[in-house]
C-alpha cells in the first residue's frame, strides 16, 4: 500500500490534536505504521502518544545547533504508543518571529532526511485556521493528500471549516490535495448533526463521523493518554475506532471542496432554524434591548 | 545631420508624440493605457509636465527604481558618518549597498567614521523563525565594544523585519538607555513599502524627526547659535559636492552649521533646529524634514541649484535675500570672484559642445537641476524623466526648467528609454550604471549622473569646471569614430580607420 498523507485542520480549540491522536492510535491498533508531524508552535500534537510534551522540537534543536542542516533525524523523532513516530516542528514563543516559516523549514527537513520511509501514514496536525502561507504548507506541493476538518455545530467552527476549504480549493488544482471529509466533535449545540451534515453537503463532501461528547476524553487527557490506550473498552474508544476505520477506507474518496459565502453559511443556519431570518432592525442590539 | 533631428519646434513635438505612440504599440492594451499616462511632450506655459508619477511600476517591464531600504540606508542615513548603520535582515541588501554612493567624508574609517563599512545582522533561517531582536541587541553590544567612538546607531530594516514583526523600537530604546542615552534610531524602511525609494526618504526623514529631534530637545546646544547660521539640506557630497557648495556659502558670510547628510554627523543633525535658514538642494529626498522644521521651529527653507554658473548666481542671490545687506554684498562678491573662472570654462568648452543634445534619466533633483548647467555650455536637454519623482517635481520642472517640446518620461522602462534614444539620437545620455553600457554599445556617449561616473564634484563653481570637462570628454572622445553606427549609412570614416 502506498503512503497515505493526511492532515487535520480546524478552528483553534476544536479538539484537533485529541481527535487526531485518538484516531491515529486506533489506526496503529490496526497495524498501520504512522508518523505524526505536529505543525503547531505549542508542540502538543504528540503529547498523548508520548505521555509528555515533546521538548526537542525541530526548530528549537536547530536554533541550538546553529541551523537545521546540523540536525539528524534521530535527534528529533520520538517513538510513542504502538511505535508511532512523533515529530514536533515547534516554533517561536507567541508574539515573535515567524512560526509559518518554521513549519516550512521543518517539513522540508523531514522530507530531505527520509522521515517518510517505511510508514503507511503520515499525519500533519496544524494549528487553528490557515493564517498564512506557512501553515498552508502541508496542503501545498503534494504533501498531505487528504484533509480532514475537525468542526462542531458552532457558527465559528463552521466558518473556519469553510475557510480551510477555500485553502484546499486554492491548491487542489496545482497540487492534488483533496478534502477527505468533516469530523464533527460534538459540542452539544442545537441540531448539531443535521448542521454538520448540511455543511458537508454544501462543501461537496460528507461527514465522516460524528464523535459524541464524553468526559472520558478529559480523564484520558489528564493522564496524557489517548482514550484508546486509557480505556480501550469504553464507548468513546469504540467511536474513535469507527472513525479510524472510516478514514482507512476513505482512500481515494477525497473531493475538491466547493466553499460557500458567509451569506450562504448564515442561510444554512436559518434553514435549520438555528438563526431566525435576519431582521435588520435587530442587528447590533443587545439581548436586553431586543 | 540626420532625419530624426528636426529643428522646427512643431516638427519636434510631432516626432516626439509619434515616438510615444510607437513605444506604446508594443505593449498589451492595459499596459499601454497605464504607461501612456507617464509619457508626454512638454507644452510651454503648462504648469506641470502632464505626466502621472509616484505610481507602482508595471510587473514585467524593466524599471530602474530602487526600494524604501535603498532610500533610507542608501540615501538619507548612510552618509551620516559617525553613526553605524545596521542593515538589519539577510545579508544581500547590505552586501549590495556596501560603500554607499561615493558620499565623501572626512574622518578615520573604522575609528570615528564608518560610511564605507558595512554592518549587517546577516539573518539566518532561525532568526526569521524565532525573531531577530536578540541578535540585534547583541550586534549593538558588539558595536559598542569594537567601535567605542561611534556616536550612534541606526537600524535599517530589510523586508523580513516587517514581515515577522520584530520590535526594533523596543530594542533601540532599551539599548539607548543602557548606553547613557546614545542615539539609536530604528527605521521602518522595509523594501516592500511604497512604490520606489521615495517612501524610504520620507520614512528616514520621519525617523530623524522622531528619534533625533524629539529626543534632543532638552539637550544643551553644543554651539552658540549665530545670526548667519544655515544648514545644507539634501546634499549627499557625491564626489565632494557639498564641500564645493559649502565654500560658496561661507565666502558670502554665512556659517554652515550642518550638512545633510553627505559628510554629516549626528551633532550636525541635532544642531540644525537652531539654524536661521535651511537651504535645500535635493527637494525630493529632504523636503519633509525641511517642512517639519519650518512648522515646529519656524526655520524657513529655500530651494537652490548649484549646477552651472547661471543657476548658482540665481541661487546665491535667492539665499542672500533671506539675510542682511552684508550677506547680499557677499553674494555679489562671490559671483564676481568666480566670473572670470566661469567665463574661461565656457570659452574653452562651449565651442566643443554647443548645440549638442542631451537626454537624462535620473533620480532626485537632477532631471531638472542639471539642465541649467548644460545650457550654460550651449547644450540642449531634449528629454528628461524622474525615477521616483512626484507631481511637485514635475511642476517645478515645467515651470522653471524644460523647453517647449521636451520629451518627458516618468519611471521609464528599459525598452522605452532605448527606443527613445535610438530615435532621437542625442549626443549624450546621462543616466545610471544599468543604462551605461546599453547606450555605449549603441554608439551613444554616456555619463553616469548618479555617481558622476567616479568623477565630481559637479556642484558649485569648482564643480562646473569638472562637469564641463567630463561632458566634453564623453562626447568628443575619439573612440566614437572607431565604431560603426548602425543607423548611419555612410561608414566611410570607420572603414578608413579600420583599413589603417
Amino acid at each position: 500500500m502506498s503512503l497515505r498523507q493526511i492532515a487535520f485542520y480546524g478552528k483553534g480549540g476544536i479538539g484537533k490534536s485529541t481527535t487526531s491522536q485518538n484516531t491515529l492510535a486506533a489506526l496503529a491498533d490496526l497495524g498501520q505504521r504512522i508518523l505524526i508531524v505536529g505543525c503547531d508552535p505549542k508542540a502538543d500534537s504528540t503529547r498523548l502518544m508520548l505521555h509528555a510534551k515533546a521538548q526537542d522540537t525541530i526548530l528549537s534543536l536547530a536554533a541550538e545547533a546553529g541551523s537545521v542542516e546540523d540536525l539528524e533525524l534521530e535527534d528529533v523523532m520520538k517513538i510513542g504508543y504502538k511505535d508511532i513516530r512523533c515529530v514536533e516542528s515547534g516554533g517561536p514563543e507567541p508574539g515573535v518571529g515567524c512560526a509559518g516559516r518554521g513549519v516550512i523549514t521543518s517539513i522540508n527537513f523531514l522530507e530531505e532526511n527520509g522521515a517518510y520511509e517505511d510508514i503507511d501514514y503520515v499525519s500533519y496536525d496544524v494549528l487553528g485556521d490557515v493564517v498564512c502561507g506557512g501553515f498552508a504548507m502541508p496542503i501545498r506541493e503534494n504533501k498531505a493528500q487528504e484533509i480532514y476538518i475537525v468542526m462542531s455545530g458552532e457558527m465559528m467552527a463552521m466558518y473556519a471549516a469553510n475557510n480551510i476549504s477555500k485553502g484546499i480549493l486554492k491548491y487542489a488544482n496545482s497540487g492534488g490535495v483533496r478534502l477527505g471529509g468533516l469530523v464533527c466533535n460534538e459540542r452539544q449545540t442545537d441540531k448539531e448533526l443535521e448542521l454538520a451534515e448540511s455543511l458537508a453537503a454544501k462543501l461537496g463532501t460528507k461527514l465522516i463521523h460524528f464523535v459524541p461528547r464524553d468526559n472520558i476524553v478529559q480523564h484520558a487527557e489528564l493522564r496524557r493518554m489517548t482514550v484508546i490506550e486509557y480505556a480501550p473498552d469504553s464507548n468513546q474508544a469504540n467511536e474513535y475506532r469507527q472513525l479510524a476505520e472510516k478514514v482507512h477506507n476513505n482512500s481515494g474518496n477525497g473531493i475538491i471542496p466547493t466553499p460557500i459565502t458567509m451569506d450562504e453559511l448564515e442561510d444554512l443556519l436559518m434553514e435549520h432554524g438555528i438563526m431566525k431570518a435576519v431582521d435588520e432592525s435587530q442587528v447590533g442590539l443587545s439581548a436586553a434591548e431586543a | 545631420m540626420s532625419v530624426s533631428n528636426p529643428t522646427d519646434i512643431a516638427e519636434v513635438k510631432e516626432r516626439n508624440r509619434a515616438l510615444i505612440q510607437e513605444v506604446l504599440e508594443v505593449y498589451p492594451a492595459k499596459t499601454a493605457k497605464r504607461r501612456a499616462k507617464h509619457l508626454n511632450v512638454h507644452e510651454e506655459g503648462k504648469s506641470d509636465c502632464g505626466v502621472k508619477s509616484n505610481i507602482k511600476s508595471i510587473p514585467g517591464v524593466m524599471t530602474i527604481r530602487g526600494c524604501a531600504y535603498a532610500g533610507s540606508k542608501g540615501v538619507v542615513w548612510g552618509p551620516i558618518k559617525d553613526m553605524i548603520h545596521i542593515s538589519h535582515g539577510p545579508v544581500g541588501c547590505g552586501q549590495y549597498s556596501w560603500a554607499a554612493r561615493r558620499n565623501y567624508y572626512i574622518g578615520t574609517t573604522g575609528i570615528d567614521t564608518f560610511v564605507t563599512m558595512q554592518f549587517t545582522s546577516d539573518f539566518q533561517e532561525k532568526d526569521i523563525v524565532f525573531g531577530g531582536d536578540k541578535k540585534l541587541a547583541k550586534i549593538m553590544d558588539e558595536i559598542e565594544m569594537l567601535f567605542p567612538l561611534n556616536k550612534g546607531i541606526t537600524v535599517q530594516s530589510e523586508c523580513p523585519i516587517g514581515l515577522i514583526g520584530d520590535d526594533i523600537e523596543a530594542v533601540s530604546k532599551a539599548k539607548s538607555k543602557e548606553y547613557d542615552g546614545k542615539t539609536i534610531v530604528p527605521v521602518r524602511c522595509e523594501g516592500f513599502r511604497g512604490v520606489s525609494q521615495s517612501l524610504g526618504h520620507h520614512i528616514a526623514n520621519d525617523a530623524v524627526r522622531d528619534w533625533v529631534f524629539d529626543k534632543c530637545e532638552d539637550k544643551e546646544p553644543l554651539f552658540e547659535p549665530g545670526p548667519y547660521d544655515v544648514a545644507i539640506i539634501g546634499d549627499y557630497n557625491i564626489g565632494g559636492d557639498a564641500w564645493s557648495s559649502r565654500i560658496l556659502l561661507e565666502e558670502m558670510g554665512l556659517r554652515v552649521v550642518a550638512q545633510w547628510s553627505g559628510d554629516g554627523s549626528i551633532a550636525e543633525l541635532e544642531a540644525t533646529p537652531k539654524a536661521k535658514l535651511n537651504v535645500l538642494h535635493c527637494y525630493r529626498s529632504m523636503n519633509y524634514i525641511s517642512r517639519h522644521m519650518e512648522e515646529k521651529y519656524g526655520i524657513p527653507w529655500c530651494e537652490y541649484n548649484f549646477f552651472g554658473p547661471s543657476k548658482i548666481e540665481e541661487s546665491l542671490r535667492k539665499i542672500a535675500a533671506y539675510f542682511d545687506e552684508s550677506i547680499q554684498e557677499g553674494a555679489e562678491r562671490v559671483i564676481a570672484k568666480y566670473k572670470p573662472l566661469m567665463e574661461a570654462v565656457i570659452a574653452k568648452y562651449k565651442p566643443r559642445l554647443e548645440g549638442k543634445k542631451v537626454m537624462l534619466y535620473v533620480g532626485g533633483l537632477r532631471p531638472r537641476h542639471v539642465i541649467g548647467a548644460y545650457e550654460d555650455l550651449g547644450m540642449d536637454v531634449v528629454g528628461t524623466g524622474y525615477e521616483f519623482g512626484h507631481n511637485d517635481d514635475y511642476q517645478r520642472t515645467a515651470q522653471h526648467y524644460v523647453k517647449d517640446g521636451t520629451l518627458i518620461y516618468d519611471d521609464v522602462t528599459g525598452y522605452e528609454f532605448e527606443k527613445f534614444v535610438e530615435k532621437i539620437q542625442p549626443d549624450l545620455v546621462g543616466s545610471g550604471i544599468k543604462e551605461k553600457y546599453v547606450f555605449q554599445k549603441m554608439g551613444v556617449p554616456f555619463r553616469q549622473m548618479h555617481s558622476w561616473d567616479y568623477s565630481g564634484p559637479y556642484h558649485g563653481y569648482d564643480g562646473f569646471a569638472i562637469f564641463a570637462r567630463d561632458m566634453d570628454m564623453a562626447i568628443n572622445s575619439p573612440v566614437w569614430k572607431m565604431a560603426p553606427t548602425p543607423w548611419k549609412k555612410d561608414d566611410g570614416d570607420y572603414m578608413a580607420i579600420a583599413a589603417e
